[in-house]
């Protein structure tokens, strides 16, 4: 609605455009050349690859595979989660605090680690396996497959949804549901009435980030899959397979992904938008406590929850300190061992990473703060564009990312292949659509008339800016930006496919680690990683006095 | 220090073709209280923030003295403002609040300190002084937000609705401070408010605003006494609006046979249809006069409030409590005190039928 005078206005506009350079640099300038490589080869239009794509039944199955590993596991995780939700805002359960940061710590798991531990403990020879086998004299498979990748990922999505859906429960007031009751509508009606529709909203997005998630990932099918073939692997391994390289067939397969997570996305905005509710709570629910065989119940099903949630770092944790014997473990016998490999051979991954991740939250938070802050307070045709263009990279996965940025920048007239700057503006993409929505957020929040105190009070443009704006912002999105550091050193799908040895940061080298079957590396690296994650979140943890909260 | 601020002709136009404010002229006086009243949309924020900077001005000037400040940016205008909800800084404490015009103004030690001080304690928030404002009261904030303003010694004080989130019983006790600190420092000031009895009891002259257009600039007791227009009547405060038959100056009540003479109507205007405005406490209650049967009554302490239905139509109607109280079902007789009331035209402007 306000014009702003003309020089601020086109300072602003420029320090967009800047911003929108790089973006569009390590992001658009890729995805329009990986979607023309698909069907344009050689000087020539060829449509080849999509030929192959749909009449080959290999393929069409590794798609309609991929849709059913998403959509079972994003439905049970639904369940799953708000079941946990709902119950540990209910009910007053025994160690809600330390349940809250275990939990915390175990969104930052990446699914293949996830993945790599389940095999640990239920797969062929892991020790709950074996432990069953022994006890019922039996031999059982172990958790591989269609079902291994689901349970996976709605174990580890099941925290996801808890911590989004909780903090949207927490909107709920109370008057609400005594004002259902008093009209006669109780137990599951209530829930189906009152509850469900205002938590419907936050359920419908955190739903979107675990269908990306399991629709896109290989690195999970990869190790727990046993050649349940799903897309993400398939886009892998027509790239960077050991059998032949078809960059046109990983365009075409890439594009086809892209083209599906889009339309996953557009039916969820379009779901999203009709059942959305504004919701502001003066009186939360109060917890009640837990008697009786409801609240052995409850008890029961939050703690086999979070135990099935940390159980892949315990196990993580407790083997890094085992003694291998050549890529066994050694049961029974602990040495430091598998630190001092990690430090000996990938030292400097650990140290890359760090670094990698510092100069990645820079640049988000610099990018991430010009773009909103020039879109909310000095709107134009420009700023919009690049807001809305900025969004993009939320839905497109990692392994499609990944593609699109090597086919650009591995060969002229960009070669970037293998260096610091391609892992790192990877990172810097991914993270954008969150750290811009946040800053956006809390922009609107804080409102204009702050600023405009500052200006009637002397200060000019750049003044309000430094000492105003950015001091009042920060604070709210610093929870948002650390999140964001944690995720990108735990980053793996997208720079997977752009790692040499020279810029291998440690998600790749435990992954890498793990084919190779050294899981004592793997698991000591491992640790490291998610001890300094987990730091992180502790620090913030305290900071917010436990109040940390989530939304979407 | 105080200034006079010159409106002339100002036009405010949104998105090329929505114009909230057509042509606005105003003159506001050294050191005086200024108070822009009208409904949500009548462009009173919108001129407050032409004043201050933050909206453009699409035609005319705006004069500080006989500067013009058209494109004047907000920082160079030496304005102090108060928001409607604060805008305390929430990173700073309260001496770091109030310090921050000074420091941008290059105000340095030990006159900074000195500033400050007198300003909390003038304020009378001395003792938040080092604390940060977020867990302040509505009112502390308020101090806090009016201490910032008035201390770089503005040339005029702008407030866009200060009182309006804070509760009853605090919004009477920051009008006689704000009221207070004005008088004091002596500032030209520009009040924004919906809020009629604030802006009676606040302000030296109101500029009753509506679609943009001044439609009334007067002193408290003026507006409220001799209202200029119909809407103004209506505006400031509850009020019977009956259709009446002018002959002579003699105005009987349509659909009644009570009639009233106004001697102070303009002589061209006595005959005719007109719209007659009675407070609720301008009736009183005779043993002739209007007929009519008590429907309802509200008891509110000091005054009884009835609903009074007359063949003229339905009439609220003030009674003290002091006086015999009426039940419904009542038939009670009502009297017009002429002299307090006004007649208005028939037509769509509703302009005074009054003698100036």
């Amino acid at each position: 609605m306000r014009r702003k005078r003309t020089r601020e206005f086109t300072t602003w506009n420029l320090l967009t455009v800047v911003c929108f350079s790089f973006f569009a640099f390590f992001f658009l300038y890729p995805l329009f050349k990986m979607i023309i490589g698909g069907i344009y080869s050689d000087g020539k239009f060829n449509f080849a690859s999509y030929a192959k794509f749909f009449s080959s039944r290999y393929y069409m199955s590794a798609v309609a595979n991929s849709f059913k590993i998403a959509l079972m596991s994003t439905t049970l995780s639904i369940i799953t989660g708000t079941t946990f939700a709902m119950i540990m805002r209910h009910f007053k359960i025994k160690g809600k605090k330390l349940i809250d940061i275990l939990l915390l710590v175990s969104t930052i798991t990446p699914p293949f680690l996830g993945g790599y531990s389940w095999i640990l403990l239920g797969g062929r020879v892991g020790y709950v396996t074996k432990f069953l086998n022994n006890l019922f004299g039996v031999q059982l498979p172990g958790i591989y497959g269609y079902w291994g990748i689901v349970f996976t990922f709605v174990v580890s999505s099941t925290a996801t949804m808890y911590m989004y859906i909780s903090g949207a429960l927490k909107n709920l007031d109370s008057s609400l549901v005594e004002a259902a009751e008093n009209l006669g509508c109780t137990g599951f009606r209530k829930i189906w009435k009152i509850y469900l529709p205002l938590i419907l909203p936050t359920i419908l997005s955190t739903a979107l980030l675990s269908f990306m998630r399991a629709f896109a990932d290989f690195g999970t099918a990869e190790l727990i899959g046993e050649g349940y073939h799903v897309l993400g692997g398939l886009i892998y391994s027509s790239y960077l397979g050991e059998v032949y390289r078809d960059s046109a067939m990983a365009s075409a397969l890439s594009s086809i992904t892209l083209f599906f997570t889009a339309m996953i996305f557009m039916l969820q905005r379009y779901v999203a938008t009709r059942k959305n509710v504004e919701m502001s709570s003066l009186h939360p629910i109060e917890q009640k406590p837990a008697k009786g065989i409801k609240g052995f119940l409850a008890h029961a099903y939050i703690y086999l929850m979070t135990t099935l949630t940390i159980l892949p770092i315990l196990t993580v944790t407790y083997n890094s300190f085992q003694k291998t014997a050549g890529q066994v473990f050694v049961d029974g016998q602990y040495s430091l061992e598998s630190y001092a490999k990690a430090f000996d051979r990938m030292g400097k991954a650990i140290g890359r990473t760090y670094i990698f991740g510092l100069c990645a939250l820079a640049l988000i938070l610099i990018i991430g703060i010009i773009t909103s802050y020039a879109n909310v307070r000095h709107r134009s045709m420009i700023t919009k564009t690049v807001d809305t263009l900025t969004f993009f990279p939320f839905i497109v996965p990692g392994a499609v990312l990944g593609i699109a940025t090597i086919l650009a920048f591995n060969g002229k007239p960009f070669y970037l292949t293998g260096t610091y700057i391609i892992i790192i503006a990877i990172w810097v993409i991914r993270r954008l659509p969150y750290t811009i929505r946040s800053s956006t957020a809390v922009l609107h929040q804080i409102g204009p008339s702050v600023e405009e105190a500052a200006q009637s009070l002397g200060a000019n443009g750049m003044h309000t800016f430094f000492k105003v704006t950015l001091p009042v912002m920060f604070a709210g999105i610093l929870p948002g930006a650390l999140l964001s550091w944690v995720s990108c050193i735990t980053e793996l799908s997208s720079s997977l496919f752009v790692y040499t040895n020279k810029n291998m940061t440690m998600s790749i080298a435990i992954y890498t680690q793990i084919l190779k079957g050294n899981m004592g590396i793997a698991s000591a690296m491992s640790t490291i990683l998610l001890l300094s994650a987990a730091l992180v979140l502790g620090i913030l943890f305290t900071a917010s006095k436990g109040k940390l909260d989530f939304s979407l | 220090m105080s200034v006079t601020i010159n409106i002339e002709h100002a036009r405010k136009v949104y998105d090329k073709d929505n114009v909230v404010i057509p042509d606005l002229s105003a003159q506001i006086q050294p050191g005086e209280f200024f108070t822009l009243l009208g409904p949500s949309g009548c462009g009173k924020t919108t001129l407050l923030r032409m004043i201050a900077g933050f909206n453009t001005i699409e035609g005319g000037e705006i004069k500080f003295g006989d500067k013009v400040i058209n494109n004047l940016p907000p920082y160079k205008r030496n304005i102090g403002m108060v928001f409607q909800n604060y805008a305390v800084f929430p990173h700073m404490t309260t001496r770091e609040n109030v310090a921050f015009g000074l420091k941008e103004h290059k105000v340095r030690e030990p006159e900074l300190s000195k500033r400050v001080d007198d300003m909390l304690k003038m304020v009378q928030i001395e003792e938040l002084a080092d604390r940060i404002p977020s867990n302040m009261s509505g009112g502390q904030q308020q101090r806090i937000a009016l201490a910032r303003a008035i201390v770089i010694n503005p040339d005029v004080l702008l407030m866009d609705e200060p009182l309006s989130n804070l509760d009853a019983k605090l919004r009477v006790e920051m009008r006689s401070v704000i009221r207070h600190i004005q008088q004091q420092a002596g500032i030209t000031t520009v009040y924004v408010t919906h809020d009629q009895e604030e802006a009676l009891a606040i302000s030296d002259r109101i500029a009753v605003m509506n679609k943009g257009v001044i439609q009334q600039l007067d002193t408290p007791v003026n507006i409220y006494r001799h209202p200029s227009n119909l809407f103004v009547a209506t505006f400031m405060g509850l009020t019977n609006v009956v259709d009446v038959d002018l002959n002579d100056k003699v105005a009987t009540l349509t659909g009644s046979d009570y009639s009233v003479r106004f001697d102070k109507i303009k002589d061209e205007c006595a005959n005719g249809k007109a719209k007659l405005c009675v407070r609720p406490n301008d009736f009183r209650f005779e043993d002739s006069g209007l007929k009519g049967e008590v429907i309802e009554r509200v008891f509110f302490g000091t005054i009884m409030d009835y609903t009074v239905k007359t063949d003229a139509g339905e009439m609220r109607v003030t009674g003290s409590v002091n006086d015999k109280l009426h039940n419904v079902g009542d038939t009670v007789y009502l009297r017009i005190e002429s002299d307090v009331v006004n007649l208005f035209s028939n037509d769509e402007d509703g302009t005074s039928l009054m003698q100036e």
